[in-house]
């Protein structure tokens, strides 16, 4: 077995059947780190030393006979918006560049519970603040399909660190597709919880209303093994559901019979790439071949969702990264001639463009004389999209469509058109505002040769209605078996 | 119910011809005797020898953390407004009010802006130090929110980086917003002794001003009488008052400062922008302050990271049953159960709870309410003071006072031997015996304090005494009624104890008698 081409449920199997011990699987995750991210660029820092020692008591316990936790000793890949007490947590920023947190998530928490082997933190957008992780303060992720194009973003580091075999699953964040898109873009599977499903605490927040935590895995029972393990109630934080957690491995490879499909006429109109609608149109006929039920859903609303999206999530942010101001932890300017001075020095300096370009518009939404007009009427909207979905689901069981309008773009494109970056959530983004469950699973590929991604979403707390929808088109197809090129053409030193 | 009040104002010279309204509300903002801070784990200590050591990442306010509200803090804030007579909102949330300040690590405060927990009350003061007429101040809101840390800065002169205490950050905090329903300075210091009366005696707050558990900003402005028309003078907001006597005597200032400022400017409300300014207090003058934004916007939102509180029946239900008698409805009662004075009633209350327990216990043991008032504002009072104790710490307790009392009513005891025995009682407390029953008992006996009150073992020594004193006999039959007190005295001293009243009254009767005879 080549370790890191392996899916988590094949790992674990070799590693309960002492074919593999946790060292070796970790280490082959660290030379893959070692030689392939020198291309991806996917890890802001690794931590060799501290994941060795964890396998190494991984190894110890089974040796013991001592029952282990659900990820027996899975590596796992961590965007670095996530805190993680003693290791740096820099949100891609230089306003957090020398940050060390004095705890850990909440996630951190259960995947350290569940003997996960943390291997290191995951390059995003500068505070999960865009489409392509080309707004990190410190790399640019390539995608390790095309080193020329985008990993998406923010998650775009643990998306590729997943592409790339350099780790089997990965925990990024979601506020409006920064699950979905990426792995759309690197082929890989990443679901976005129900709001409230998985704990916020710790989770350095952008939006918070919009906010969630959520898997990548290199196939479904991977994301549906990982979500096990983070979901759950968490007294820490009051918008956590304290309901609970479904089994979703158990249940995985049960068909869902009767299966009603909603597709969105909103969705396949102009800007929708026409390969990434041939894919979408492709596995629609897998899934009727399987006995669903295709019918067409309207989400009207669903048209006003990138501009609500855009006073709500930078209103938010605006006021969530107001403490960062120099005073009492992170970066503080090294030149200034009073207070004032030094706020806006150090968030001049500290912050990067689109980072300053959402709290500048949520600033201006928050303000008085402008509330009413733009943060109100948006929550306004918000209460509308998510009646669409409402009245969508009373009809289908879940909604399948695309997950960004086309496959990853190049690096660079988009920098200097931020509405078109904008763009590219636009049918991840509802899923936010609606506060439902959205999951993005390797359909296809273009003729360029890059992944592309099929959404489901599914009422809230469907997660395992949703995994389960995915994987009856998983078992169908071999999409999520494609590995890039990279990892086939072994590296110098590999 | 506005009653105007002309006042006569020092220290600076006003035509006081003019006739005017004052026209005050305070902004009274008190810290909550929780066990932890208000969304976290922290505790809640006035701790200032010790900075930042009650502190965890949710006060620091570190990223990724997150607020989870304190429902004891929630309870006593709805105890609170209850016993303000407000009403309690069904369903309230929680806002962030935004603006940059070191001492506030989020920059921005979690705080209740269009729907706070309760609103629309009102607090019952005196409307003298008489205490003759009461006045209903109107209370507009009263909403929970996270106290700020505290900047230190260096007092020197230049040079020293300040400093930020945040033990104090998230510190669960009352605002209590009064309707500019108060008509004076004095009325705005009894509105708050009165405030802090009802808190300290609910037990939501010790109100101690020193520690910043307590602090008020006024509002205060003029509406001048000339002729038909009323003009309105500009709003003032005074802050910087950490006693309540800085309160009075600032808006007392700003009385004066006002009327003088109109005749110079002639400037109305709304003329000019809402002026803040400090009181001084070894000046004993408000001075201007630059505002710390120039319009300031908080742009308040809605804190996505709380979820809205719902209040059930049932919680109001438990939290009105938790309810002490209130200050105001005990003053009552104590007024109508005991016979007290309005007077006595308050000085009792006033003192606070523990203390009108005290009362009341003595005036229950010993059955005579308006002598346990007298002693209990008179002599436990005073004794109090000069030991400077509470009540809790008194040496003579409440039952030991009524036992003592009781013997007074029963005339067993004159008041001044009463009095001797209650001196000797504190004397021997100071020096290792305590108070008790048999103790009161011992010092009666041994210093022959109890009134004799027998007619027989007295008509003999009154016999002689008149005998003895034929003078002073027929002065008395003559009209002089002054000569009786030389025969009291002496029979006094021949009978220690001699109840005096029984002794006038036998010596009026034998010396009249045996005039008819
Ligand atoms: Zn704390």
């Amino acid at each position: 077995m080549e370790i890191t081409q392996a899916t988590a449920a094949e790992l674990l199997r070799a590693m309960e059947q002492n074919e593999l011990s946790c060292v070796e699987v970790t280490q082959a995750f660290l030379d893959a780190i070692q030689t392939r991210d020198v291309a991806v660029q996917a890890f802001l820092h690794v931590d060799p030393e501290r994941a060795l020692q964890q396998a190494e008591a991984v190894d110890q316990k089974r040796r013991n006979g001592q029952s282990l936790g659900r990820l027996g000793g899975l590596p796992v890949a961590v965007k670095d918006v996530l805190c993680t007490q003693g290791q740096p947590t820099t949100c891609a920023s230089r306003m957090l560049q020398n940050f060390v947190p004095p705890y850990d998530a909440h996630v951190i928490e259960r995947l350290k519970a569940e003997d996960a082997v943390l291997l290191g933190k995951t390059n995003m957008d500068e505070f999960a603040m865009g489409s392509s992780t080309e707004n990190s303060a410190f790399q640019k992720t390539r995608n390790p399909w095309n080193l020329e194009h985008a990993p998406g973003g923010s998650s775009g580091g643990s998306a590729a660190a997943v592409a790339a075999g350099m780790a089997p699953i990965a925990v990024g964040s979601d506020t409006g597709g920064s699950i979905r898109q990426p792995a759309s873009f690197c082929g890989v599977v990443g679901m976005k919880p129900t709001y409230g499903r998985v704990s916020r605490y710790g989770l350095v927040a952008y939006a918070s209303s919009l906010d969630q935590i959520g898997p990548f895995a290199n196939d479904v029972h991977g994301a549906a093994l990982l979500m096990e393990v983070l979901a759950g109630y968490d007294s820490r934080d009051s918008t956590c559901a304290d309901r609970p957690v479904p089994r979703y491995t158990e249940r995985l490879d049960q068909p869902l019979d009767g299966l009603r499909i909603g597709i969105v006429e909103e969705h396949f109109t102009e800007g929708l790439d026409a390969e990434v609608e041939s894919a979408v149109q492709d596995a629609l006929k897998i899934y009727e071949s399987l006995g669903a039920r295709i019918e067409k859903v309207r989400l009207p609303h669903s048209r006003y969702a990138v501009a609500t999206y855009y006073l709500i999530a930078p209103s938010e942010a605006s006021s969530n990264l107001a403490r960062y101001d120099g005073v009492h932890y992170g970066f503080r300017a090294q030149q200034f001639s009073n207070m004032v001075d030094m706020y806006s020095t150090t968030r001049g300096e500290g912050f990067g463009a689109e980072v300053k370009r959402r709290i500048m518009l949520g600033t201006y939404a928050l303000s008085a004389g402008y509330y009413d007009a733009y943060y109100l009427k948006a929550l306004k909207v918000l209460r509308l999209i998510r009646r669409d979905f409402d009245e969508a689901f009373a009809k289908v069981d879940v909604i399948a469509g695309p997950v960004s309008p086309t496959p990853a773009f190049r690096i660079g494109e988009l920098v200097d058109d931020p509405l078109a970056m904008y763009l590219s959530d636009i049918y991840t983004i509802s899923a936010n505002l609606a506060g439902i469950p959205g999951i993005s699973i390797p359909a296809g590929l273009s003729r360029e040769g890059l992944p592309i991604g099929l959404q489901l979403m599914a009422p809230p707390f469907e997660e395992e209605r949703l995994l389960r929808a995915a994987r009856m088109f998983e078992r169908e197809t071999d999409w999520h078996r494609r590995r890039p090129k990279l990892m086939l053409t072994p590296q110098a030193g590999e | 119910m506005a009653k105007r009040v002309a006042q006569r104002v020092e220290p600076m010279a006003t035509d006081t011809t003019k006739d005017y309204t004052v026209v005050i509300g305070l902004e009274v903002h008190v810290q909550l005797l929780t066990k932890t801070k208000v969304f976290c784990g922290c505790v809640n200590l006035f701790n200032p020898e010790n900075p930042n050591v009650q502190t965890c990442p949710v006060c620091l306010g570190m990223p990724g953390v997150l607020p989870v509200m304190n429902r004891e803090a929630f309870r006593l804030a709805l105890k609170t407004a209850l016993a303000l007579n407000c009403r309690i909102a069904r369903f309230t949330k929680w806002d962030r009010k935004q603006y940059y300040y070191p001492d506030l690590p989020k920059n921005y405060q979690i705080s209740q802006y269009d729907l706070p927990f309760s609103h629309d009350g009102w607090l019952e003061v005196a409307s003298d130090e008489e205490f003759s007429e009461k006045r209903r101040i109107g209370i507009i809101r009263v909403h929970l929110e996270e106290d700020a840390g505290k900047n230190l800065h260096d007092e020197t002169g230049r040079g020293t980086d300040s400093r930020v205490d945040l033990n104090r950050a998230g510190t669960p905090l009352l605002e209590i917003v009064s309707k500019p329903d108060i008509r004076s300075p004095a009325e705005a210091r009894r509105y708050l002794e009165e405030l802090k009366l009802l808190l300290t005696y609910l037990g939501v707050s010790d109100c101690n001003m020193q520690e910043g558990s307590l602090r008020c900003d006024a509002n205060i402005n003029l509406h001048l009488q000339e002729g038909d028309e009323t003009i309105a003078t500009p709003i003032v907001e005074v802050k910087n008052l950490n006693s309540f006597r800085a309160v009075e005597l600032a808006l007392q200032y700003e009385v004066g400062r006002q009327l003088d400022e109109f005749r110079s400017t002639g400037h109305r409300l709304g003329d000019v922008p809402k002026q803040t300014r400090g009181w001084d207090e070894k000046r004993e003058i408000t001075f201007g302050q630059r505002g710390k934004e120039e319009a300031s916007d908080y742009r308040y939102f809605p804190d996505p990271d709380l979820v809205p509180v719902t209040v059930s029946d049932k919680l109001l239900e438990e939290i009105r049953g938790e309810l002490c008698e209130l200050p105001a409805a005990r003053r009552e009662r104590f007024r109508q159960q005991y016979g007290l004075s309005q007077y006595d009633a308050s000085v009792i209350i006033d003192q606070g709870r523990r203390f009108a327990d005290y009362f009341e216990r003595v005036a229950q043991e010993c059955e005579d309410g308006k002598q346990a008032a007298n002693w209990v504002t008179q002599d436990v009072l005073r004794e109090m003071n000069q030991r400077k104790v509470d009540i809790d710490k008194f040496p003579i307790s409440a039952d030991d006072l009524a036992f003592l009392l009781k013997k007074i009513s029963a005339r067993e005891l004159t008041t001044k031997s009463a009095r001797d025995v209650f001196a000797e009682l504190l004397a021997g407390a100071d020096s290792g015996t305590p108070p008790s029953a048999g103790r009161i008992d011992q010092i009666i006996n041994e210093r022959g304090l109890a009134l004799v009150s027998d007619a027989g073992q007295l008509e003999g020594v009154i016999t002689a005494v008149i005998a003895r004193n034929e003078k002073a006999a027929n002065d008395f039959r003559n009209g002089k009624q002054a000569a009786i007190g030389r025969l009291i005295g002496e029979v006094m001293r021949e009978v220690k104890g001699a109840d005096p009243k029984l002794v006038r009254q036998m010596l009026i009767e034998k010396i009249v008698g045996s005039e008819e005879a």
